[in-house]
């Protein structure tokens, strides 16, 4: 009968297995951003192979800065995924902000603090409509920003009129931002990876950080646990806005020319890149290093394409299979661990 | 073990507490004081409203008239934050964790130890978790995800949680129901433990012998009424099942004698690893077997593995003389079965849906012949069988377009019954059929079951419900822990030998443990 008490089996073991455990798990986790380090190797030493212009000073730094806009608002993205949401009206947001900046700018000699203001000011404000409706309406995130995608697309066309932002009538501090840099090393590379840290930093070291991992992985037992729920989502949403916002003065800053449909389907382009970096799309799971270097990664895929004189066309259809590749090794692998842990929990009981 | 001399007042009690849930009164002057350093068992029938008291403790419910009182003081818990404030904590059978997140993580959420400027201290958070695991006397590492822990384990970082946040009082909703005998046995050390420190635990299970091992006292609830408080030492098992069990069966029960035909159901040797195993019965035509147990027994796991919902390690099933494939509840269809789901919300009907269409989804094909037209279904001949099945059944309906949602409960339980009665089964199992029906429509039900079985069916009937069991069945079979244990014919199935056998005191129950 249960009355007879044995003592729990051998501490020291049971300490082992805990530690077989988290090693496997640790590994797992790091697996996903080895695993695209290592893609991202064998993709540019293949290409430089064939064509070593690859990696000239001028290739390497272009894909950098075609990389660090899509870095940035896979950031973004990566903290609306992580609480179990999705935001696809983030390249529609990067398309008005670029143009409306734009149009508020050209001509005139107003710097790059106007610029930013008014295009994290747009951000901003769509981040406010989707965390409202969707934190305290409960309307369903993936309609809500489909929505507010075809809306801000919708504004945009119409702000524009079928014209288009030259770059000539860019003021020239703007255009610095996307083309310059200090010692050598570009402006927009180096914001994106200080936002990557600080939001980063965020998530790992803040109690109110690893509340959206919370929200993520149980949604259930984080309002028994007490966590703002409404509040962490609609942050989200906002920063996602926000970021997207930048992300749009920055594309005005790189490209100069600027035309309605600007980065549009770019949204999927960035889920893309969070899903491949190892966010998990239901939440919980991931790391906004990974989104940055899945975005890096798809960046890097769509320029060694050009170097290898292969039709752009491929891209997107290699991007995703990246995806499928992504989400099923997602699955299969957390199958697998999970029986793994019960098995070993089972063992050792 | 007799119990501490108590001055102070106890940590937690309900005085005197009733609550209705619309007509239904799920408890009635009820009074249960926990004092700290004691273990209190809360002992009462599936039904005898045990949850009711949990959820109030939890603050879920309040009480329609009573008292809460918290060391003597009333109190009223607007929330389960409230609850919490006081220090209670709540540990569920089925515990909700961070899958994702570390065991660390999911103690100290929204609680993490901080350094000066606001980061999360993990040295400190780990080392806490570590001396909580240390103070329950068990090894799990603090680093751990969560993911994959086992339910004891998952429980064990539920009570840490508790403990951390410095709770007095702890309830536990059966919570050795999913567990192996060395985890009760852990799971019992650590209860001893915070017992010592000072913790008021309230202990609910269905197994009688856990009762005695851990419980000082114990308190009795039948039908949501209050038996009474009594010293465990002063108990025999016996002695708790009279107070939980002690009615008299009523006269509801019409089951009309058959003359049972051929088998119709015949299971053999069923086993699915770590739910059931080993399950050999038979149903004959014309009878009505009851399949009793306490929840969690297996008995609902039983029904899904014959109809093919799931799976079976080992055995067979065979219907009408004729084997079925494993888990294809298209087979089990065609072979004549049917299966009426325990949860008609969620397994049994489509609640948008209207009451035709309800009716009409087991019998597509059917209805596509009917109607001879290709693909197409009638809605005309949808409605006239529909309609047929309504009359049948004596539901009670406005429009038979309206969604089954607005349907009462009972109406709701006909509507599941005519949508597989209509695939003219030979076999019919029901699992709960009267479960959240009222009285009146519930003897509807028990008439037509029988009426059914005198039309040579043969039905499995899965209750909780011992009267019903008894007045309804031919013979009773009864399940503990995922094994038969008794098979008692109508003549001796009296609801003592009925609790007996599925409280597992009973020959050679509770090896298991």
């Amino acid at each position: 009968m249960s009355t007879t008490l044995t003592k729990s089996p051998g501490a020291p073991s049971a300490t082992g297995k805990a530690r077989r455990n988290r090693s496997l798990v640790d590994l797992v986790l790091r697996a996903r951003e080895l695993s695209i380090a290592a893609a991202l190797a064998v993709l540019v030493i293949g290409t430089a192979v064939v064509n070593p212009r690859f990696l000239s000073e001028q290739g390497v730094k272009d894909i950098f800065l075609n990389a660090s806009i899509l870095a940035l608002l896979a950031v973004g993205q990566t903290l609306v995924v992580v609480t179990r949401n999705i935001d696809l009206s983030v390249g529609s947001v990067v398309g008005l902000v670029a143009f409306v900046v734009g149009d508020v700018v050209s001509g005139t000699d107003r710097g790059l603090l106007p610029a930013l203001a008014v295009g994290i000011g747009i951000g901003a404000l769509c981040g406010v409509v989707n965390g409202l409706l969707i934190s305290f309406l409960r309307v369903p995130a993936l309609v809500v920003t489909l929505g507010m995608l075809y809306v801000i697309q919708g504004v945009d066309y119409y702000v524009a009129h079928g014209e288009q932002i030259n770059a000539a009538n860019v003021p020239q501090s703007i255009l610095d931002l996307g083309n310059g840099g200090v010692l050598g090393v570009p402006y927009l590379p180096l914001i994106t990876v200080v936002v990557m840290l600080a939001v980063g930093y965020y998530l790992r070291s803040y109690s109110s950080g690893r509340e959206f991992y919370a929200i993520g992985s149980n949604p259930e037992a984080a309002r028994l646990a007490g966590v703002p729920i409404r509040r962490r989502v609609f942050t989200a949403y906002l920063v996602s806005g926000v970021l997207a916002g930048l992300a749009g003065v920055l594309w005005l800053a790189r490209f100069g020319t600027v035309v309605a449909d600007n980065a549009s389907g770019w949204e999927l382009k960035v889920v893309s890149a969070v899903v491949v970096g190892g966010v998990a799309i239901t939440g919980g799971v991931g790391t906004v290093y990974g989104a940055a270097l899945g975005a890096l990664l798809i960046t890097t895929i769509g320029s060694a394409l050009v170097v290898l004189k292969i039709n752009a066309f491929w891209q997107d259809a290699i991007t995703g299979l990246l995806l499928l590749l992504a989400i099923s090794v997602d699955r299969v692998l957390a199958l697998r661990v999970t029986r793994a842990l019960k098995k070993r929990s089972r063992h050792h009981g | 073990m007799s119990a501490p001399a108590r001055t102070a007042p106890p940590a937690l009690a309900l005085v005197d507490v009733s609550k209705s849930f619309g007509a239904v009164r799920a408890l009635q002057g009820v009074t249960i004081e926990l004092h700290a350093g004691e273990v209190h068992a809360l002992a009462g029938e599936n039904g005898a409203g045990k949850s009711t008291v949990v959820k109030t403790f939890a603050g879920v419910h309040r009480p329609d008239s009573g008292e809460v009182r918290v060391d003597g003081r009333p109190v009223t818990f607007h929330g389960p934050a409230d609850a919490q404030a006081a220090g209670v904590a709540v540990i569920y059978q089925e515990p909700t964790l961070f899958p994702d997140l570390s065991v660390a993580e999911n103690i100290f959420m929204g609680r993490q130890p901080r350094t000066r400027f606001g980061r999360i201290d993990r040295r400190a958070m780990h080392a806490e978790a570590a001396r909580l695991f240390e103070r329950l006397g068990v090894a799990l590492d603090p680093q751990q995800p969560a993911r994959g822990l086992s339910i004891a384990d998952q429980q064990v970082v539920e009570i840490a949680k508790a403990i951390s946040r410095e709770a007095r009082v702890l309830i536990m909703d059966e919570p050795t129901a999913a567990l192996t005998g060395q985890e009760v046995a852990r799971l019992f050390a650590v209860t001893r433990t915070l017992r010592d420190q000072g913790c008021a635990v309230l202990f609910i299970s269905h197994r009688l012998e856990e009762i005695f091992a851990i419980c000082q006292r114990v308190t009795t609830l039948r039908d949501g009424t209050y038996v009474g408080t009594e010293d465990v030492a002063d108990l025999t098992p016996d002695d708790l099942v009279q107070r939980m069990v002690g009615r008299e069966v009523a006269a509801l029960y019409p089951k009309q004698h058959v003359e049972p035909g051929e088998v119709a159901l015949k299971v053999s040797r069923l086993t699915r690893e770590g739910v059931f195993t080993d399950v050999s019965f038979e149903v004959r035509r014309g009878e009505i077997v009851a399949l009793a147990g306490l929840v969690g027994a297996g008995r609902s796991e039983v029904a899904r593995a014959i109809f093919g919902v799931d799976r079976w390690d080992a055995g067979s099933v065979e219907v009408n003389g004729r084997r079925l494939p494993p888990a294809s509840p298209t087979a089990a269809m065609a072979a004549g079965l049917a299966l009426v789901p325990e949860d008609r919300r969620q397994q049994g009907l489509v609640m948008d849906m209207s009451i035709e269409r309800n009716m009409g989804l087991t019998q597509l094909r059917r209805l596509r012949r009917l109607t001879g037209r290709g693909p197409l279904i009638s809605r005309r001949v949808e409605r006239d069988r529909a309609a047929d099945w309504a009359l049948r059944l004596q539901l009670k309906y406005a429009r038979l377009s309206d969604a089954v949602g607005v349907l009462s409960g009972g109406n709701q339980q006909k509507v599941v019954l005519a949508k597989w009665l209509a695939t003219e089964p030979s076999v019919l199992i029901v699992d709960e059929p009267t479960r959240g029906i009222d009285v009146g429509t519930k003897a509807e039900v028990h008439r037509l079951l029988s009426e059914l079985a005198a039309e040579d069916l043969a039905i499995l009937m899965i209750s909780s419900d011992l009267p019903e069991v008894l007045g309804m069945a031919d013979r009773v079979l009864v399940m503990h822990e995922g094994r038969l244990t008794a098979e008692i014919p109508r003549a001796e199935a009296t609801e003592e030998t009925v609790m007996a056998a599925a409280t597992g005191r009973d020959g050679t129950v509770g090896e298991a443990a």
